[in-house]
């Protein structure tokens, strides 16, 4: 984290007018929690939105990595944007996030092991998620460091927000639990919610729920504020 | 800064530049940290093995014994008892610690008439010896693989510890859990007649808590065919290359 907090003094000096939390950046961290949201906006990560979200643990975990990875990555690709030949950035761009969570990775499993076993099956969904992709072409190679970093975060906020509603709801209606604790009572012993005849949704569990899941947060986000339906 | 970044050389030299500097980065990370990785994957080991006999946190039983004790704590309950089994012969040696499931079967693929080396270890607890097998197979994704401790008749299992490399989060990467995992104590591999049957995971078996434990079969996972589908075939497979050993242990 030493790199970024260099980079926030080195955009200070250069354009001493704005200042760090100015209206327009902090816009950059709101947006995407809301009206601009990487997944039900911008349709970025979907993927690893249907993946991951059967329970809330892993979507917390898979939220903070990717928080990480964006504010990082968004950060290098916009050092890098005036020496980097166009016809290869897709190329830069992913050998960037891919060097850059494989060092993380290692230095885990150096210093933390345990961590490390945790994240292990991220590594390979942080690397391919779209959203990374997609906001380094959408933003970090045309802004500058600060507002990279600050669009990054943001972002991956956003992202995290939706999973965590996802996982939510798929882990309280598909297991009847949360963060593994059995919230409606024991389906087998049949207490508690289950004793009147509820049952699990197993649909839940699988990924194409999640899909609806999403639908349905779109559907809800879209009718609320008009603005965001697309004319097509 | 005037470069023009679309000629081809400067792309071209973009590139090597790139690909040198995080090679060497990849590369120098991957070599400063070897030891220390290494060193982690060996207590990893140990806390497996034990946790397949029993031998967890003493005050979370789902939780493996702290890193700094387990060098010690395999010392006392395993010790020099790692085998090498070949056939129905087997070595006592502390390699066995070192063998790697995946290598041997990799060369056992290239050579069908290779000698295969299965590691054992036999822990001792409270007077109870337990028979631990490593094994490994494929889930959904990727890899997985496990520790089986067996009694001593070689009729049931006494505990077991399951780990994936990529399974789908909240799927069947819960095969590292808890409350599928423990269903596979006390779990019978053979049947009435005293065959081999190696354990089911079973959909739907009617028995979700299973308190059957004849019946060969344990419950599966929601969401989970493949990987569930991935744990029976490794532990049939895992435990009968075993079996031609076991048998002259019994006599």
């Amino acid at each position: 984290m030493a790199e970024v907090t260099e980079e926030k003094v080195e955009v200070k000096v250069k354009e001493p007018r704005e200042p760090l939390f100015s209206k327009k950046n902090k816009k950059l961290l709101t947006d995407p929690l809301a009206d601009n949201n990487p997944i039900t906006i911008q349709v970025l990560g979907i993927c690893s939105a249907l993946a991951i979200t059967a329970q809330l643990k892993p979507s917390i975990v898979m939220a903070i990595s990717v928080i990480f990875v964006m504010g990082v990555g968004n950060v290098v690709i916009s050092l890098m944007r005036n020496i980097m030949p166009s016809k290869i950035r897709i190329i830069v761009q992913l050998v960037v996030v891919a060097a850059l969570v494989i060092i993380v990775d290692q230095v885990l499993k150096a210093f933390a092991y345990t961590l490390s076993k945790e994240l292990s099956v991220f590594i390979g969904l942080i690397i391919t998620n779209c959203i990374i992709m997609g906001r380094f072409e959408a933003f970090a190679l045309a802004n500058g460091v600060w507002k990279s970093f600050l669009d990054g975060i943001g972002n991956a906020a956003g992202y995290g927000l939706l999973l965590v509603v996802v996982a939510f709801f798929r882990e309280l209606l598909g297991s009847g639990t949360l963060f593994g604790a059995q919230v409606l009572g024991d389906p087998i012993e049949k207490t508690g919610l289950y004793a009147i005849g509820y049952e699990n949704n197993g649909f839940m569990v699988l990924a194409p729920m999640a899909l609806i899941t999403v639908g349905i947060i779109i559907w809800i986000q879209r009718s609320r504020n008009k603005a965001l339906i697309e004319d097509h | 800064m005037a470069i023009d970044t679309d000629k081809n050389s400067y792309t071209i030299l973009f590139a090597i530049a790139m690909v040198v500097v995080v090679g060497s980065l990849l590369a120098f990370t991957a070599s400063a940290l070897k030891k220390d990785i290494a060193a982690n994957k060996r207590t990893e080991k140990q806390q497996n093995i034990l946790f397949a006999m029993g031998v967890t946190d003493s005050e979370d039983p789902n939780e493996f014994v702290p890193a700094e004790q387990a060098e010690d704590l395999f010392k006392q309950y395993v010790g020099d008892k790692q085998y090498i089994v070949i056939g129905n012969t087997a070595q006592k040696t502390k390699e066995a610690f070192d063998i790697e499931v995946k290598k041997e079967s990799d060369k056992l693929k290239q050579d069908a008439n290779y000698e295969r080396k299965m590691p054992l270890f036999i822990g001792k607890k409270e007077g109870k010896e337990f028979y631990i097998v490593p094994m490994r197979g494929n889930g959904l994704w990727d890899a997985i693989w496990g520790y089986v401790s067996l009694d001593k008749d070689f009729k049931a299992i006494q505990g077991a510890f399951f780990d994936h490399k990529a399974e789908t989060p909240g799927l069947g990467a819960n095969i590292k859990e808890s409350y599928f995992r423990d269903d596979f104590i006390g779990e019978s591999i053979v049947d009435a007649s005293g065959s081999y049957k190696g354990i089911t995971v079973k959909k739907g078996n009617a028995d979700p808590k299973n308190n059957d434990k004849t019946d060969n079969e344990v419950d599966a996972l929601a969401g989970a065919t493949i990987t569930g589908d991935g744990v029976t075939a490794m532990v049939k497979k895992g435990v009968r290359m075993y079996m031609p050993y076991f048998e002259t242990l019994k006599k």
